[in-house]
Order: structure tokens, then C-alpha cells, then sequence
């Protein structure tokens, strides 16, 4: 039993809803998004993921029509968009803070685009019921925005957004104000919801949890550009250069200087005295040339003994250990004084722990466990 | 205790300076008219219970018989109510626009707007006489572009008395309209266009109704006061002007008939308790709804 999957950013026949052609946007001298080209597929959950004033909001707000840019293109379905009003786009947006009318009820709120449209009464009142239905609403329909939770405010903005079925919907920053727990269920909800409907979503987050949680695809942004584009395990596995790694999840950077090996390996050295380090790449790198190797410390195995199997081993004594529950993660330093971090899951009880400060201790990792990248 | 002299305070005040004389003004409605010190009859040095007999409601059956006080009730309403209209519509825009202005100019604008308040209130009606009189500065302007040939009568008209209630009152209805405005989140607006709404659709359906309460508290803060107003109508409205105030003032000094005068205050208070009771709700809801 094989199931298709879903990937039409790799089949070059696919039509893309949105594109993005060498956009830029000027705030007078400040450059918020530089060059942009980038394509937006149907049926997506495309994240932006990014730090603040990264131009992600800019993005979506250019998508919306609240901006428009500075030079280039922006399609939606073939058809530029740059210039058209909000209003007649086929676009609707969840704002960060909801921005539900504190004036009308839940109801209200929720008809409130059908009914700018020349929609039936009767149509209306249908199309609201089956919002309030897929958001679980139908008890506070008569409530105003005041009188409910943050999570049912949230709700109600996500209704009302997709109420007119729109043909992309924009999520800005959509479970900034949620406490953690609750987040987690919306994430999942958010999902369903996108899959059931089938709407192209795109959402704009700093969280890269949330954003590896939701996506089928990730853009992480930096200053304006799109750094890498890619599915949330291609951005964790395969980041495309260190602020990429760095910024999603926690990563080991190793810096030094590569000779091949052959066979697409390559051994960096990494530092005077010590034996270099051994690791594939798919990228080619010169002799002598600089890199920088990108491990997650899940991936780096700590152990009292010096392992036999494994490619690289160094020796370190600990200086920390982080205890998170489920994981403990040891702060482990080299004698060169480079810090390293380890990861491991916590199948024994604490009281079991054979490793603990001070002591020496060997990390190691496979050839294939790390990245070797440029910059 | 505490809580007690806590309340006390505000309800002696209220006590010592509205109900009193409220009480007192009320007593003299019920006297006559007396060619004594004080003008009317019965007094305290009557005797209570004497005083107390030789009240009657004279004096209000009176103002129904003589159309000049019913008329200058009506009169009063409906200058009023006009002048309300008026502030608003000149009010709202000042208010949006200030609400809209860049942040760095909005304290200047506010002091623009207060800045009137710190000159005498009848030396800027004074000055309105300067302005808006045959020879004034109005007509003189007019006369000097050619717009008009003759000098407009403007001076002792109604519309010199709208004109003179509009400027002195306005503050009054932009500052709490502007209030409501300066708190409207702006992806308010945003959401009603994302939603198909065009930007006046969206003006309409929201931005007017999110300000309905500063817009209701500047009615009202203009209402009242213009109803029972009265030097902008003697100085500026001239003999022609029918306002309630003017009755009051003519009453009490001119003609020294302090009961009829009294009577005329009682009702004219009955007929602002109305206003001010909404007014009064219209502000505890707003800040119910603010909790």
C-alpha cells in the first residue's frame, strides 16, 4: 500500500498558486524584502519562519494587499496581483491579534465577509453553522469576543477568515497569544482544518516548532531573503548553511578546514594535536577550503568508554547537564576548550545515571550524522 | 468607616451644592411674587407650618397659560439639538483626523483644540461679535474678495447663535470622539477590508460604530449645556433669539419675579434630567464593556 505523497514543489508540470519574482520592498531607504523569488503551491501549509523585523510579516502583509511592492512580480493563480485592493483579492488573512469586531457576536463576526458578498440570507446562515460546526463554536454563537476564551477567540478569527472559502488563507504569528498546551492541540487542529478544507495556508511564525509541526514546507528568512526553502526534515537534516542549522532546533557548529577523502568523504581539521574529523557531503569542497560541520547533539553518542565502531571520537569531561525529563543534554568540553553538546533520551531513572560532572567522558558520531557546510 | 467617610464625601458634596439649592430654588417656584426682600412670599419668618400652607403650583400653572415659555422651551430644544447636529459634523472629522494624525503631532493638535478654553468664554463670544457683525471682519473679507456686494446679516440671527454654540462647545465633542478613535486598533480596519469591505464600507460598518459611545458622550456633553445657554444667545442671537436661558435671566433681573423664574429652572432641569440619566448609563456600559 503506497501512498502518494504530497510534493508538488518537485513536479515541474505543477502550476503554482502564488509566485514571487524577484519582489522587493522598500520602507524608504530600508530594504524589507530584498530580491524575493519564491513559489507557493496548492494545498500547502508553507511556513515563514524567521526572527522579528526578518520581513515575513511584510511578506504576508504584501500577499494580503496591504502592501504592495516595490519592483517585481506577485501572482496568484497566474494572475498579477501587485496593486489590487485588499477587498478583491481572493485572499483572507488570521490576524496575530484576531482583530474580531468587539462590536458584533461570534455570529456576526463570522458573516461578516459572506455578507459583503451579494450571498442568500439562507446561505449565509449555512455557511456560518458549518463554520461554527468545523470550529466547534456553536454554543457561543450569540456570545460577543469579550465573553469568550483566547483560544475560542482564536477560533473565532480562523472561522471567519475561511469562511468565504478563500483561495489562500494568511496566518500571521496565529498562536502567538495561546499558552503553550493549548497551542499544541490548535497545532494539530490547524492541520486538520487545512487538510479537510483544502485551502492553501500560509502562516508567518518565529517559532520553529510550531512551524516544523504544521508546514509541508519551511522558508526560513533572514534580513529580507529566504535563506533555504525546504520540507521541515530537509531544513533539519539538510540545512543549507549555519544560520539556517542554528536557528532551527540546537546544533553542534565545528569549525575547520576540509581535504577529500574520497567517496564523498572529507576529514576536517578541526584543530591542532587532534585527529581531524571524518564526514560526508553531497556538496564538493576544495582542499584546504573552509567549512563548518553541523551536528545535532542528538546524533553525538556519549560514553565512558572509548567506543570501537564509531568514525569520530573525541575525549571531554562534562561541564553541564541539562535535565529536560524525557532527554538530559551534557555540555561536554574538548581539551581545546571547544564546548560540545550531546543529547540522549532518559530510558533509566535519574538515580541510574552513570555519567555525571567532571567526569571523562567520549563523544562520538557516525561520518554520516553531521553537514559539512560553506558559510 | 472608612468606606463610610469615603462615601460621605462625595454625598455631602452633592448634598451642600446641588440638592440645597436645588430645594431652595424649588421652594421659591411654590412662593408669590412680593414687593419685599426677598422678593416673594411666604417666608421662614412666616412660620413653618404657615410657609408650608401658603404653597401652591401658581407659578407652573402660569407657564402653561403664556405661550412665550413653551415656546422658548421649544424654542431652546430645538437650537440645541441643531447645534449638536452641527458640532458633530465638524467635531467627528476634526476628532478622525487627529486620531489618524502621526503620533509625534497628535499632543500638539489636542493643545489646539484645549488652547480656547484658557481665554475667558465671554471674551471669545465677545470676539465672535467682532467677526461675524456688518462691519466685522466676516463681511469685511467677503466684501474685499467680491464675493458679495452687501454686507450679510449675520449678527442677532439663529444662525449667529449656532455659529457661537458650534465654536465654544466643540472641544466638548471632540475630545471624547477622539478618545474612542485613538483606541480603534487599526488591523480593525484592516480585517473589514480583508473581508471585502471597500474603505468607507468599512468606515461605516466599523469605525463608526466603535466610536458610537464618544460619539454619544460629545452629543451629550454638548446637549445639555447649549440647552439651557445663555449668554451666546444674548450676546450673539439678539431680541429675535427664543432661548429658555434668556427667559430665566429676563425673568429673574428684569422683571424681579423670582417665582416665575424658579418655575421656569424646575422645569428646565426636569427636561435636562432626561438627557443627563442616558448619558449617565451610556458611560457605565462603556465601562462595563472596558472590564
Amino acid at each position: 500500500m503506497s501512498q502518494k505523497v504530497f510534493a508538488p514543489w518537485d513536479d515541474p508540470n505543477e502550476k503554482p498558486l502564488i509566485r514571487f519574482e524577484n519582489v522587493t520592498k522598500k520602507f524608504g531607504d530600508f530594504t524589507a524584502i530584498d530580491d524575493l523569488t519564491l513559489n507557493i503551491y496548492e494545498r500547502e501549509f508553507f511556513a515563514l519562519l524567521g526572527p522579528s523585523g526578518c520581513g515575513k510579516t511584510t511578506m504576508m502583509r504584501m500577499l494580503a494587499g496591504f502592501e504592495n511592492p516595490t519592483s517585481g512580480k506577485m501572482e496568484l493563480s497566474g494572475k498579477n496581483i501587485a496593486g489590487i485592493p485588499p477587498n478583491k483579492r481572493a485572499v483572507n488573512m488570521m490576524f496575530q491579534s484576531y482583530a474580531l469586531f468587539p462590536h458584533l457576536s461570534v455570529w456576526e463576526n463570522i458573516a461578516f465577509g459572506l455578507k459583503r458578498g451579494n450571498m442568500d440570507k439562507r446561505d449565509i446562515a449555512a455557511r456560518v453553522e458549518e463554520m461554527l460546526k468545523l470550529t466547534r463554536l456553536t454554543k457561543f454563537a450569540g456570545r460577543k469576543p469579550h465573553q469568550i476564551s483566547g483560544g475560542q477567540r482564536q477560533r473565532v478569527a480562523l472561522a471567519r477568515s475561511l469562511a468565504k472559502a478563500p483561495k489562500l488563507l494568511l496566518l500571521d504569528e496565529p498562536l502567538g497569544a495561546l499558552d503553550k498546551k493549548l497551542r499544541q492541540d490548535t497545532q494539530f487542529e490547524l492541520m486538520d482544518i487545512q487538510e479537510s478544507t483544502g485551502t492553501t495556508f500560509v502562516i508567518v511564525t518565529h517559532d520553529q516548532e510550531e512551524a516544523m509541526t504544521v508546514a509541508s514546507r519551511v522558508a526560513v528568512m533572514d534580513e529580507g531573503r529566504i535563506i533555504q526553502v525546504a520540507t521541515p526534515d530537509g531544513i533539519y537534516e539538510a540545512p543549507n548553511s549555519v544560520y539556517v542549522a542554528d536557528f532551527i532546533g540546537d546544533v553542534n557548529i565545528i569549525e575547520g578546514t576540509v581535504k577529500p577523502a574520497g567517496d564523498g568523504m572529507y576529514s576536517l581539521a578541526w584543530a591542532e594535536n587532534e585527529p581531524p574529523f571524518l564526514a560526508s557531503s553531497d556538496l564538493p569542497f576544495s582542499d584546504g577550503q573552509k567549512a563548518h560541520l553541523a551536528i545535532r547533539p542528538e546524533k553525538i553518542a556519549i560514553t565512558t568508554e572509548k567506543p570501537e565502531e564509531a568514525k569520530n571520537a573525541v575525549q571531554g569531561s562534562v561541564l553541564d547537564i541539562a535535565y529536560l525529563g524525557n532527554l538530559s543534554t551534557y555540555h561536554v568540553q574538548l581539551a581545546g576548550g571547544q564546548i560540545i553538546k550531546a543529547q540522549t533520551a532518559n530510558t533509566r531513572r535519574l538515580s541510574r545515571r552513570s555519567i555525571t560532572w567532571e567526569d571523562k567522558v567520549w563523544i562520538s558520531w557516525n561520518a554520516t550524522a553531521g553537514v559539512l557546510l560553506e558559510q | 468607616m472608612r468606606r463610610f467617610f469615603l462615601i460621605a464625601v462625595p454625598y455631602g458634596w452633592l448634598l451642600a451644592l446641588f440638592l440645597v439649592p436645588f430645594f431652595i430654588v424649588f421652594k421659591i417656584s411654590l412662593s408669590d411674587l412680593a414687593l419685599s426682600i426677598p422678593p416673594y412670599t411666604p417666608t421662614m419668618k412666616d412660620g413653618f407650618g404657615q410657609m408650608i400652607k401658603a404653597f401652591d403650583f401658581e407659578n407652573f400653572v402660569f407657564l402653561t397659560t403664556d405661550d412665550l415659555y413653551w415656546k422658548a422651551y421649544l424654542s431652546s430644544l430645538k437650537i440645541a439639538l441643531i447645534s449638536t447636529a452641527l458640532a458633530l459634523l465638524v467635531g467627528y472629522p476634526m476628532a478622525y483626523g487627529m486620531a489618524r494624525a502621526p503620533e509625534e503631532w497628535r499632543p500638539t493638535l489636542m493643545m489646539l483644540v484645549i488652547l480656547p478654553f484658557w481665554t475667558s468664554f465671554l471674551i471669545r463670544v465677545y470676539a465672535w461679535v467682532g467677526i461675524l457683525s456688518n462691519e466685522g471682519f466676516l463681511n469685511q473679507f467677503l466684501l474685499w474678495t467680491g464675493l458679495i456686494s452687501t454686507p450679510l446679516t449675520i449678527m442677532n440671527t439663529t444662525t449667529a447663535v449656532y455659529i457661537g454654540i458650534v465654536y465654544t462647545y466643540l472641544p466638548f465633542m471632540i475630545l471624547p470622539i477622539y478618545a474612542a478613535l485613538d483606541r480603534l486598533d487599526e488591523s480593525l480596519i484592516e480585517a473589514a477590508e480583508d473581508l471585502g469591505c471597500s474603505r468607507i464600507k468599512a468606515f461605516w460598518l466599523v469605525t463608526i460604530p466603535l466610536s458610537r459611545n464618544g460619539i454619544i458622550a460629545g452629543c451629550f456633553l454638548v446637549f445639555i449645556p447649549a440647552l439651557g445657554e445663555f449668554v451666546i444667545p444674548s450676546l450673539l442671537g439678539g431680541s429675535g433669539t427664543l432661548m429658555i436661558g434668556k427667559v430665566l435671566f429676563e425673568e429673574f433681573f428684569n422683571n424681579r419675579d423670582w417665582p416665575v423664574a424658579s418655575a421656569v429652572a424646575v422645569i428646565l432641569l426636569l427636561i435636562l434630567i432626561v438627557p443627563i440619566i442616558l448619558f449617565q448609563r451610556n458611560q457605565q456600559r462603556q465601562a462595563e464593556a472596558e472590564t
